[in-house]
């Protein structure tokens, strides 16, 4: 089959670091992931399936980790080498059109009895990322065991399969995923009443947040996106964002939302109670904190790495920063699980829209530079494995 | 004998006429046997003993008022107001008029035993002067005399305890002044008229007002009935100034009002051509065009700014005017006319302004992209008696780069109007209607309004209202130079050359457009037939 692979190579993650930030299909060219010829992954137990990937995302988190750019906090959270792609749509040997939860936590690892958090459903807090019978890796995408969604065929434990309702499209569903890690961001602050909550980024997930918040959230009367070009301005705006405004003017858009002043350094008086931070970057975790109420809430949804950041806002304003990652169960929403949640999520409000373009597996250095550049008019870059020929975007 | 303004007819043999671009201009070539420049007189005479004529205004005044020094007597609150920092533009030369005439007023004090006497900058709803600007406006001694023991004032719109309302007019309006002003014995009241419009019982009812009181004129309604504001008797902003005033002056406030008025020599001599025209410019004016258009290139936009902003205006006074406050008007609007009017026979389809460095609300600032359309459609355009020099349905054409730049100080309220209102709708009905309350009302713009150097939150939107009439009459504006996003967020045209703009306009007024080139500043006013 054919798959894209990511292989241990110092030299090559050294290239596209330094490649990534001025030339996204060199850096691609350059980096660690290779198109290749390779049998198919190994079913690792009895309670595994296989899936061939109809869609499969380019997510954020990749484009990191394609750019040497992620953190180190991964390397022994993943297994070399690997095929990446967690946001999967594909048919199982039954033929089924399913969903791929990737988290890999005690139930996919044969681990028993599970640890706390996967026994209460939070298998995005698993202690045993590292443990059982898969080597070591968060997710499907990283893990040398399971394969992933860049490739013709993955391996997937039936507690991860999700069917597909009939009425959803391939390009809804491949969305389910970082819908899921939406809805866990902006369903992770505590509630309250009349709230404004500000969205900083704009790609799927802030739009995905912006919806959630929008459908999920009616203790937040305000929501107030932030967005660099003129399409994710457009999309947020018609998925429910109440004010969209550019991130130079964030500060200012807050300040008149919320009645506060601006002192002479910037900083604001007031601020909004719920800030989500879906970029992670060191410029959006300040613009974050900076606009964030005294005792409000900033949710890192964007995976961050190493930033430097001010953080004497954060303790002399009582702030909370909390870590939003994947999903789980729900207590705003009555503990109903986030990729319940997503599923309900994008086909109400039409998230298929935000698939953009698809890309064969062999095109892959340019659906790798497209889903870097926001400014092309972009949201969801996919590929799309049955592809052969080199069809271009839709 | 200075020669008056006239109206050239553009032929073959016309040169290319001078337009400002902000801080900066260019020579434009304009279409043969269809389009006018309107240039202004040369400059009138000044005065030739100003102190001399000051004290005879003020021993001899207008009206049924008595000499000054009659009106003042010890133990008496004297307070003088003075216009502020948006007049004169440029920057006059030291002696500031307003220095010579509160010189004059307070040597009678003196000379009456009057002890309790307050400065008072008019300031409405603008900013706070800086102390330079006040040292500029008085003179040093004047300033030293009572900035430091508290006595120099400037108006603060917002201060509960520093206002008094003093009643309804026959239309509903509040009158509500500063209170240490109409709890004087005698309100003196110094002002600079560059312009018809400045002056009368607008002096104490809009520049000592709250924002209580200034809203009931300072509204689309009301631009939208002045035709045009610069003509007292075609003006409702005029007619709400003075049934205020009257009622003002019925309630007891006695107000001397002093005018003065300046010729039209607005630049020094090293740039003299700006106010010469341009076939009678000598080697030395080619020169100096060419060298300062090259400087300008040259130099960074911050850089022209400062150079622009210490021109100081050679400006000679050319009348003082003092008494009772509407015989002391009607006296200067006649002198202000004799400089400033010139004919014109009719009007045209399409008219060019070139907006030059400052306009009253960026002195020692930022000319923002609000500013430009109020300097645009709001002063030039309105600088007419009879009619406006383009037809109804007519096009007018802005000379201006307007970058999308804001004086973070002076016009905190201005960046968001620009990113928050104007993003939603340009109507200023409609503008009015949802956004202005808000903005009026905002705690941090009132805070920094009354500690700091910014205009009031309300000001921007003043701004789009002084535009308002313009708006209305006008079936498009295009901005030669602009910067296009910010053109468009204006709800204008943006155009690279003035061929461009007059190929666009030809869309509305058709092809072979006639068309009128106002060559001000130095200041004029079209009086159209």
């Amino acid at each position: 089959m054919k798959a894209l692979l990511v292989e241990r190579s110092a030299p090559r993650f050294a290239a596209a670091r330094l490649s990534s930030g001025w030339h996204g299909q060199l850096a691609a060219q350059v980096g660690p992931l290779r198109l290749v010829e390779a049998d198919p992954p190994t079913l690792p137990g009895a309670r595994w399936r296989r899936v061939r990937p109809l869609l499969a995302g380019i997510c954020g988190s990749d484009l990191a980790t394609l750019g040497g750019r992620s953190s180190r906090w991964f390397e022994p959270l993943v297994s070399f080498p690997f095929v990446p792609g967690h946001e999967v749509v594909g048919v199982d040997e039954g033929g089924q059109r399913v969903v791929v939860q990737p988290i890999l936590g005690c139930g996919p690892r044969g681990i028993d009895p599970p640890c706390a958090a996967c026994a209460a459903g939070r298998t995005n807090r698993c202690g045993h990322l590292a443990a059982g019978h898969l080597q070591p890796g968060l997710q499907t995408g990283y893990c040398a065991d399971t394969g992933g969604g860049w490739s013709e065929e993955l391996v997937a434990h039936e507690s991860q399969l999700h069917p597909v309702p009939a009425g959803l499209s391939d390009e809804a569903a491949v969305l389910v995923e970082p819908v899921a890690c939406a809805v866990h961001g902006a369903l992770c602050a505590p509630g309250g009443d009349d709230l404004t909550a500000v969205v900083v980024g704009a790609g799927t997930l802030g739009l995905g947040v912006v919806a959630a918040l929008a459908r999920y959230r009616p203790d937040v009367s305000c929501i107030l996106a932030v967005a660099k070009h003129p399409h994710q301005q457009r999309l947020a705006t018609e998925l429910g964002a109440s004010v969209v405004t550019e991130p130079d003017s964030l500060r200012r858009a807050v300040r008149r939302r919320t009645g506060s002043w601006m002192l002479p350094g910037g900083q604001l008086t007031g601020g909004a109670e719920l800030v989500v931070d879906c970029v992670g970057t060191a410029a959006s975790l300040a613009d974050a904190l900076a606009v964030v109420a005294p005792g409000g809430t900033v949710a890192l949804v964007g995976m961050a790495g190493r930033v430097g950041v001010d953080l004497t806002g954060l303790w002399q304003r009582e702030v909370r920063l909390q870590g939003a990652y994947a999903y789980g169960p729900e207590p705003l929403a009555g503990d109903r699980h986030s990729f319940e949640l997503a599923f309900e999520l994008v086909g109400a409000a039409g998230l298929e829209r935000l698939v953009s373009a698809r890309y064969p597996l062999g095109r892959y250095a340019e659906a790798v530079a497209h889903a870097g550049s926001g400014a092309r008019g972009s949201v969801k870059v996919v590929f799309d494995p049955r592809r052969r020929r080199p069809e271009g975007t839709i | 004998m200075p020669r008056p303004g006239f109206v050239l007819e553009v032929d073959r043999s016309t040169p290319p006429i001078l337009t400002w671009r902000g801080d900066g201009f260019s020579l434009e070539r304009l279409p043969v046997e269809r389009s006018r420049v309107i240039y202004p007189a040369e400059p009138e005479a000044g005065l030739p003993d100003p102190d001399g004529a000051i004290d005879e205004a003020l021993d001899h005044p207008l009206g049924d008022s008595e000499p000054i020094g009659a009106l003042l007597r010890p133990g008496m609150r004297l307070t003088i107001a003075f216009d502020d920092v948006s007049l004169p533009l440029p920057p006059m030369r030291r002696p500031d008029n307003r220095q010579r005439v509160i010189e004059a007023v307070l040597d009678r004090a003196a000379t009456a035993g009057v002890d309790d006497v307050v400065l008072v900058a008019a300031l409405a709803l603008h900013r706070r002067m800086t102390e330079a600007e006040l040292r500029h406006a008085l003179g040093d001694r004047v300033y030293d005399a009572f900035a430091p023991e508290g006595r120099l004032l400037q108006h603060d719109a917002e201060d509960p305890d520093g206002l008094v309302h003093l009643g309804l007019t026959d239309r509903g309006e509040d009158v509500e002044i500063n209170r240490r002003a109409a709890e004087s014995d005698l309100l003196v009241y110094v002002n600079i008229n560059l312009v018809s419009m400045d002056g009368g019982h607008k002096s104490v009812a809009t520049g000592l007002a709250s924002y209580r009181s200034l809203r009931h004129h300072h509204n689309v309604r009301t631009m939208r009935q002045s035709r045009s504001f610069m003509d007292q008797h075609h003006s409702e902003l005029h007619s709400a100034n003075w049934r205020m005033g009257r009622l003002i002056a019925a309630s007891g406030v006695k107000v001397f009002q002093v005018e003065t008025t300046l010729n039209n020599d607005a630049f020094p001599s090293q740039l003299g051509f700006l106010q010469r025209r341009e076939w009678e410019w000598t080697a030395r004016d080619r020169a100096a065009y060419l060298a300062t258009t090259g400087a300008l290139r040259a130099g960074s936009d911050r850089l022209n700014r400062s150079v622009f902003q210490s021109v100081k205006a050679p400006y000679a006074m050319t009348g003082v005017f003092a008494g009772e406050v509407e015989a002391v008007h009607a006296a200067t609007t006649e002198a202000v006319f004799r400089q400033q009017l010139v004919p014109v026979e009719g009007q045209t389809d399409v008219a060019l302004f070139g907006l030059p460095h400052v306009c009253p609300y960026n002195v020692h600032s930022i000319m923002n992209p609000i500013l430009v359309m109020c300097m645009g459609l709001g002063y030039l355009f309105n600088l007419y008696r009879g009619r406006p020099i383009v037809r109804e349905g007519g096009v007018a054409i802005l000379f201006h780069p307007t970058p999308r730049a804001f004086h973070p100080v002076h016009h905190p309220s201005y960046i968001d109007f620009f990113e928050e209102v104007l993003a939603d709708t340009t109507d200023p009905v409609q503008i009015e209607k949802t956004y202005e309350e808000r903005f009026a009302t905002d705690e941090w713009y009132r805070h920094l309004y009354r500690t700091g150097h910014a205009y009031h939150g309300v000001h921007p939107f003043y701004m789009r209202y002084w535009g308002a009439h313009a708006l209305e009459h006008l079936g498009r504006v295009i901005v030669v130079g602009g910067d296009p996003p910010t053109v468009r967020r204006l709800g204008f045209l943006p155009a690279s050359t003035l061929d461009d703009a007059l190929e666009m306009a030809s869309d509305v007024v058709g092809p072979g457009s006639t068309i009128s080139h106002f060559h001000c500043p130095p200041v004029l006013m079209a009086d159209v037939s």
